[in-house]
Parts: C-alpha cells; sequence; structure tokens
C-alpha cells in the first residue's frame, strides 16, 4: 500500500515537472521525484544505490540546474505569455496521454512470464562486487568524472574581455 | 521468492516506471527550451534507475545491480553538468535557450 502511495507520488512529481510554467519549479519537481525513487529504491534493499540517488541526483544535480538557470536571462513579461499560450497547446495532451496508457497497461494483461534465474550463488556485498567484480567500471567513472570537471571549468568559465 | 511473487512486484513497479519514462520522453520530444530537455532526460534515467533496482531485488541480484546503477548515476551527472554547461554556452552565444534559435554552426 505504502509503495503504490509512493510510486503514484513520483509520477504526479514527474507529471508537475514537465507541466510547470516556470522553470525553477519544475527543477524542484525534479528533485521531489529523485526523493521518491531514492525511498523506493531504499525500500528495494538497494541502500548504497538509494545514497548515491539521493545526494548526487537530488542534492548535486539540483544545484546544477540552478546555477545554470541563475546564468541565463529571465522572460520578459511578452515572452511569458506567449509562452504560456504555447505550453498550454503542446502540453495538455500529456495527462490524456497518461490515462490511457495506464489505462492500457491495466487492462492488458500481457502473457510474459518470468522465470527467475537459479540461485547461482551467495548474496554478495555490494563492496565486493564494485570493487571485485566491476573493477573496470571504476576506471570509466574515473576518467567521466574527469572528463566532466575539465568540460565543466571550460564551459562554466566566461569569455575574458577583449 | 517464487516466479508469481516476483511478477507481482514487477509488474506493479514497471506500471510507473513505463509512465514515468514517458513523462521524460515526451518532455524531451516537445519542449523547444533546452532546460527543460536536460529534465526530461533526467525523467527517463530515474525510470531505467528505478527499473535496474527492481530487476535486481526479485533475481536476487541486488549487490550487481547496485554496482551498474552507481555507475549508471556517476555517467548521468556527468552528462547533466557537461550539457547545462552547453546549454549556458549557448546562452552567451545567442542570448536564448530556445532551440529554434541554434541554426548556425558558427563559431
Amino acid at each position: 500500500m505504502s509503495t503504490n502511495i509512493l510510486l503514484v507520488s513520483m509520477t504526479i512529481a514527474a507529471l508537475w515537472a514537465v507541466l510547470s510554467r516556470s522553470i525553477l519549479k519544475a527543477t524542484i519537481g525534479l528533485a521531489i521525484t529523485s526523493a521518491i525513487v531514492t525511498i523506493l529504491i531504499f525500500k528495494l534493499d538497494s541502500p548504497l544505490a538509494g545514497v548515491f540517488e539521493l545526494s548526487v541526483c537530488t542534492g548535486l544535480i539540483t544545484a546544477v540546474f540552478v546555477s545554470a538557470i541563475s546564468l541565463t536571462r529571465p522572460l520578459t513579461h511578452k515572452e511569458t505569455i506567449e509562452r504560456t499560450k504555447y505550453r498550454i497547446r503542446r502540453y495538455w495532451i500529456l495527462p490524456a496521454v497518461l490515462a490511457a496508457v495506464a489505462v492500457l497497461l491495466y487492462f492488458v494483461k500481457l502473457p510474459i512470464g518470468l522465470s527467475l534465474p537459479a540461485k547461482a550463488f551467495a548474496r554478495l556485498d555490494v563492496r565486493d562486487v564494485l570493487w571485485n567484480m566491476r573493477q573496470l567500471d571504476l576506471f570509466g567513472q574515473i576518467s567521466i568524472l574527469l572528463a566532466g570537471v575539465f568540460g565543466i571549468v571550460i564551459l562554466f568559465k566566461e569569455a575574458s574581455k577583449r | 521468492m517464487t516466479p508469481e511473487a516476483a511478477w507481482k512486484i514487477f509488474s506493479n513497479y514497471a506500471y510507473f516506471i513505463i509512465l514515468l519514462f514517458i513523462c521524460g520522453l515526451y518532455c524531451v520530444v516537445v519542449t523547444r527550451n533546452l532546460m527543460r530537455t536536460l529534465i526530461g532526460l533526467e525523467l527517463m534515467t530515474k525510470a531505467v534507475t528505478l527499473l535496474l533496482i527492481v530487476v535486481g531485488y526479485i533475481t536476487g541480484r541486488v549487490a550487481l545491480m547496485q554496482s551498474l546503477v552507481i555507475t549508471l548515476i556517476v555517467i548521468e551527472v556527468v552528462v547533466i553538468a557537461i550539457a547545462a554547461g552547453v546549454v549556458v554556452s549557448v546562452f552567451r552565444n545567442t542570448d536564448s535557450i530556445d532551440s529554434r534559435n541554434i541554426r548556425n554552426l558558427k563559431g
């Protein structure tokens, strides 16, 4: 029951993030969606992934979005009116699409069977998997983080004044 | 866990994961605002993250899926940060984050 409440809240938060007129409120909606996903991840016995999701996706990415939004110009009154009309025209269909898909998924019972794999090995610890089995992933993560750091330094740097 | 119980859990989560993915996909396809494109991309990634965790839970491979999700989150944050930097650069050059204004390859 609580899981269903969380899943419905997650969908409503995502819908708010998409439909919100203000991009700052959309960012807050995204953060709320991430927080609810974190709770669901914790309920699914994955605390380490939950911690990463909460700290990185809910915290860091929201900060990145807010920083990027603060570096752009707010809309004028005329632009706001024009954008509102455009948004109503383009986005009114999304709740209808979601409702149609929800009804379709509810009534259409897909004949997909599920065969679970046999328990070939004992329950491993995530630290063993990360450091011993998936070592190359760590090299990839370090490389991509370095690339990200250099990219951010260059892209967010202000142009030098001539 | 029996296959029936696993299927019940999976179908319950998959139902809402599909809706979340559709929200993100719709946002990416319809919007002209570059920041909203990133928000849509984030929503799709959330759906995939949750799907991986659910699959790990029902198959008993929680540790493996957690490590994959950690890798996914690291890649996701770097992609979003770089993309936000690109949006800021586009804004500095064109004074707009409307995708219709990115029409030339000069510079």
